[in-house]
């Protein structure tokens, strides 16, 4: 069952805690991400949902107030460990931002920039042509690729940054609600393009929209604030199961309560 | 009803005021623009005077090449401006050369790497350098930096040093403007939204990476025109260089000879007291006039490049 | 750390990583470098000017002795110019900055006349020295023997040195005019308030931007008229942040040699001014005059002295900003 387990887990978070300074953000999460499938995170604002998916690719190092406890196992080594450099870890481990944040360089220019610093050997082109149509947008720019890639809409650059991700050849994506600042139908298409790269990666999604989180996932977390702390935001992992079972028949009160809107 | 009496509003007289104080500050608010208007009529006016001379021609002032205006011979061949031009511009080049790399440095050290503790700490230091008065960079000019220029290529290399020369010049110079540099490159290069450099990082780039690749040229126009405002103060930078350079208009790249250049002349003119309307009285406003038509040229470039700059982040 | 079957990417870390490390010290250098030139100037100045610093400096005039050289006329003439510019600028740049933040409309004309600031702001201090000895110091001839102006006024105007107009404005033997200024106290503070005048407008403008509109908001729906609310409670506001400016901007226009040599400051004054209408001079000139006399006590001993007495009064005036600053300053 273990060695199964650990065939099948890519990412495993145990007893996890972040704090900013002296405000703690969350508490003791354990999770075990299996392969080439959908993760969604849910829960209300202010828990500690993307700090929680920031852990997963050492994003954040790069907050000097931030101290991480606890550890973080991808394909079985410990992230946190001491021999492990954080930017090889980010090159498999790839991230997608809730605002779309393409660099002020052709499209071109923006897909090949990870395999560039990581010294890719391979055709670039055919790199960024591979991208680009895992990402859906090829179609849509093939004719130009010179074009910036801030000319593009919304949801473009949206699955420019996917495609952007994607050229580096992660195993897993993490995408910090990704959709939230597109519209519906850009988003439909964001979603249809997670149930395709499923098969070839793991997503692991944090999201706010309940009914994008129960339609595209497999599994679902639900973090919530730990109601043993009264004055303090601190989020803990209420529950974490199949997606159906969260949403038909949750095992825990408050996350029936949440997905019932009866707060959040 | 009673009728309200204790308010009274405002007076004829008041209104007439307050139209009379408006018709003030509106005459100080376009005061600017005379003070510009008078700068241009000062040394154009000067300037005509200068090249309606019959000893003065305009062609050969701006390709002559002999600047000798104190010469017995008074003739349009010793009223070439390039000596002063070359001077004045090999001196901002190589100042530049210091100024731009150091700046730039300092900047992205300040913006990419320095916690709160340590900006409190270099910040103050350019800060002390941008204010100190360029007199004193002249002074220490000859006082520290020409003897050891002199040590090293006399003695090391045997190559000669004239006691002024424009590397002396130069070097004060670059470290004068190294603030003016590193200001303005720091705040364009904090302009730079946090979520391109989160991209990056994301991707698996280094910290160098992401400054040399992303945020560097997402900033580039903003440090573009730091590095032309530098170079424009240079141009018109007096005192400092008026000590270290010296004063021997001559058309050479080598920077271990005394140049002249344009405000340094201004200066030396000024000090032996040329009375209106002599020709060398004049001459100081045409060399006024390139003057101020390089810097203004070179300040308004600058400023275009950052407005467009300041056009991609709002 | 687990690598990707068949990976492509030859992630040459310890390289990268490597290129970090050199970059992050050529980086510090290049702020270090700024750090020990100012280090080198300050020992420098020490070294080659403590000893000079005596009552003699501050006592006496300029001399052909080193021994008996001394500042006194740079220091006063100095501190009476940057009073007068001062006096003139304030009034001035705060006139102008209250219309362009209080008053004035958006249309081309403010438009315009934030560019021409802005570009005035960076005109090199040579040029306004020009601009002073053309309009101040000569203006522009007006008032020579020859120009139409006398002739068609039928002006009596002398000649020689201190050519040009002379009266006493209402008769009054105190209130005299000389037309032109020429090298007087009276030309040099103008030019100087000319070369200040764009920063304490840009400076004045924030202090007054920063007060908030609630405030102005309140004072009009009170009835106040526009002028009331600028002055009554706007200015008063702002004025920490505008005293501030300007004690700044003096303190620049301190260490401003160019503009007044072109002006005619000299460098041999043996007297204190006591009009507007003397001749003067600057703690800057004097110390230029030092640095190019032969000997080496004036060259390297006095002119490093005058400068550390020099540099000892501008860091007075910036501490003086710093601290109004922080005494005045409301927080909102």
């Amino acid at each position: 069952m273990k060695e199964e387990l650990s065939n099948s887990t890519i990412i495993s978070a145990k007893n996890l805690s972040v704090s900013y300074g002296s405000q703690e953000a969350f508490h003791g999460i354990t999770l075990d991400i299996p392969r080439n499938k959908i993760v969604a995170i849910i829960g209300p604002s202010g828990c500690g949902k993307s700090t929680l998916i920031r852990c997963f690719n050492r994003m954040n190092d790069l907050v000097p107030s931030a101290k991480v406890s606890g550890d973080v196992f991808y394909n079985g080594q410990n992230i946190y460990g001491p021999n492990v450099d954080a930017v090889q870890v980010r090159r498999q481990i790839g991230m997608v931002f809730q605002k779309p944040n393409p660099f002020p360089k052709s499209i071109y220019e923006n897909i090949s920039f990870g395999a560039k610093v990581n010294n890719y050997q391979g055709n670039m082109d055919e790199l960024v042509e591979k991208s680009l149509k895992q990402a859906a947008l090829w179609d849509e720019v093939k004719d130009d690729l010179t074009k910036s890639g801030l000319a593009l809409s919304g949801g473009q650059q949206q699955r420019l940054c996917i495609a952007r991700a994607l050229a580096t050849e992660p195993e897993v994506i993490l995408m910090d609600e990704p959709a939230s600042a597109l519209d519906p139908i850009a988003t439909l298409k964001i979603e249809e393009l997670m149930q395709e790269l499923k098969e070839q990666y793991t997503i692991i999604i944090v999201t706010h929209n309940m009914q994008q989180a129960s339609r595209a996932s497999d599994l679902t977390a639900f973090i919530s604030l730990d109601r043993t702390r009264v004055d303090d935001r601190v989020g803990v992992l209420v529950e974490y199961d199949l997606t159906e079972k969260i949403f038909i028949k949750p095992a825990e009160k408050e996350t029936e309560d949440y997905i019932s809107g009866r707060f959040g | 009803m009673k009728k309200s009496s204790t308010f009274l509003g405002h007076s004829k007289k008041e209104i007439n005021r307050e139209k009379i104080i408006s018709a003030i500050l509106f005459l100080c608010g376009v005061f600017s623009v005379l003070v510009t208007i008078g700068i241009i009529v000062s040394l154009f006016s000067e300037t005509i005077g200068f090249f309606s001379r019959p000893e003065v021609s305009l062609l050969k002032f701006f390709t002559g090449t002999t600047w000798r205006p104190l010469a017995s011979k008074v003739s349009p061949d010793n009223f070439g401006v390039l000596p002063l031009i070359t001077g004045t511009l090999l001196i901002a080049f190589l100042s530049a050369i210091i100024s731009v790399p150091l700046g730039l440095g300092s900047a992205i050290f300040l913006s990419e790497y320095a916690s709160e503790r340590i900006r409190d700490i270099f910040k103050p230091v350019l800060e002390i350098l941008a204010g100190i008065p360029s007199i004193v960079y002249g002074y220490f000019a000859i006082s520290f930096i020409t003897p050891i220029i002199r040590k090293v290529f006399e003695n090391w290399f045997g190559v000669e040093v004239s006691f002024f020369n424009a590397l002396s010049a130069s070097i004060v110079l670059g470290i004068m403007i190294i603030p003016t540099v590193a200001s303005i490159s720091e705040d364009a290069l904090r302009a730079v939204p946090r979520s391109l450099r989160e991209a990056g990082y994301s991707l698996g780039a280094t910290r160098f990476e992401v400054i040399t690749k992303i945020v560097v040229p997402a900033a580039l126009s903003g440090i573009t025109a730091a590095f032309i405002l530098a170079f424009s103060r240079a141009v018109g930078e007096t005192m400092a260089v008026t000590i270290a350079a010296g004063s021997t208009p001559q058309i050479t790249l080598n920077p271990l000879k005394s140049v002249q250049t344009m405000t340094a002349f201004i200066v030396q003119v000024s000090f032996g007291d040329a009375p209106s309307g002599t020709i060398n009285g004049q001459s100081i406003f045409a060399v006024g006039a390139t003057l101020f038509v390089m810097t203004f040229g070179m300040n308004v470039i600058s400023d275009l490049v950052m407005k467009k700059f300041r056009e991609e982040y709002e | 750390m687990n690598n990707n079957h068949q990976s492509d990417f030859r992630e040459n870390l310890k390289n990268r990583h490597t290129i970090g490390k050199w970059f992050y010290i050529i980086l510090l250098a290049c702020l270090l470098v700024g750090l020990l030139m100012l280090t080198a100037l300050i020992i420098d100045l020490a070294v080659e000017g403590h000893a000079w610093i005596r009552p003699e400096l501050f006592s006496n005039y300029h001399s052909r002795k080193p021994e008996q050289a001394g500042m006194k006329s740079a220091i006063i003439g100095s501190l009476i110019v940057m009073a007068l510019t001062g006096l003139f600028s304030f009034p001035l740049g705060i006139g102008a900055a209250i219309y362009l933040e209080e008053y004035a409309k958006k249309n081309w004309l403010t438009n315009f006349i934030n560019i021409n600031i802005n570009n005035l702001a960076g005109v090199p201090s040579i040029v306004y020295g020009m601009l002073g000895l053309a309009v101040f110091g000569r203006m522009f001839g007006l008032f020579s023997t020859d120009s139409w102006l006398v002739k068609l006024l039928h002006l009596k105007v002398g000649e020689g040195t201190l050519s040009g107009l002379q009266f006493n404005l209402f008769g009054i033997s105190w209130l005299e005019i000389h037309l032109p200024f020429h090298k007087s106290l009276l030309a040099g503070a103008l030019t100087m308030t000319l070369l200040i005048l764009p920063v304490v407008i840009i400076s004045s403008r924030e202090a007054i931007r920063s007060v908030p509109n609630t405030i102005r908001e309140a004072a009009f729906g009170l009835g106040a008229t526009k002028w009331q609310v600028v002055s009554k409670q706007v200015v008063p506001i702002a004025m920490p942040g505008i005293i501030t400016g300007i004690i700044l901007s003096l303190s620049r226009a301190i260490g401003e040699t160019a503009p007044l040599i072109i002006m005619g400051a000299f460098t041999y004054v043996p007297f204190l001014p006591k009009s507007i209408w003397d001749q003067f001079t600057v703690m800057p000139i004097q110390i230029y005059n030092w640095i190019t006399l032969p000997q080496t006590e004036f060259r390297v001993n006095l002119a490093a002295a005058g400068i550390l007495v020099f540099l000892a009064i501008l860091l007075t005036f910036n501490a003086i900003a710093v601290l109004l600053r922080k005494k005045l300053e409301i927080k909102w």
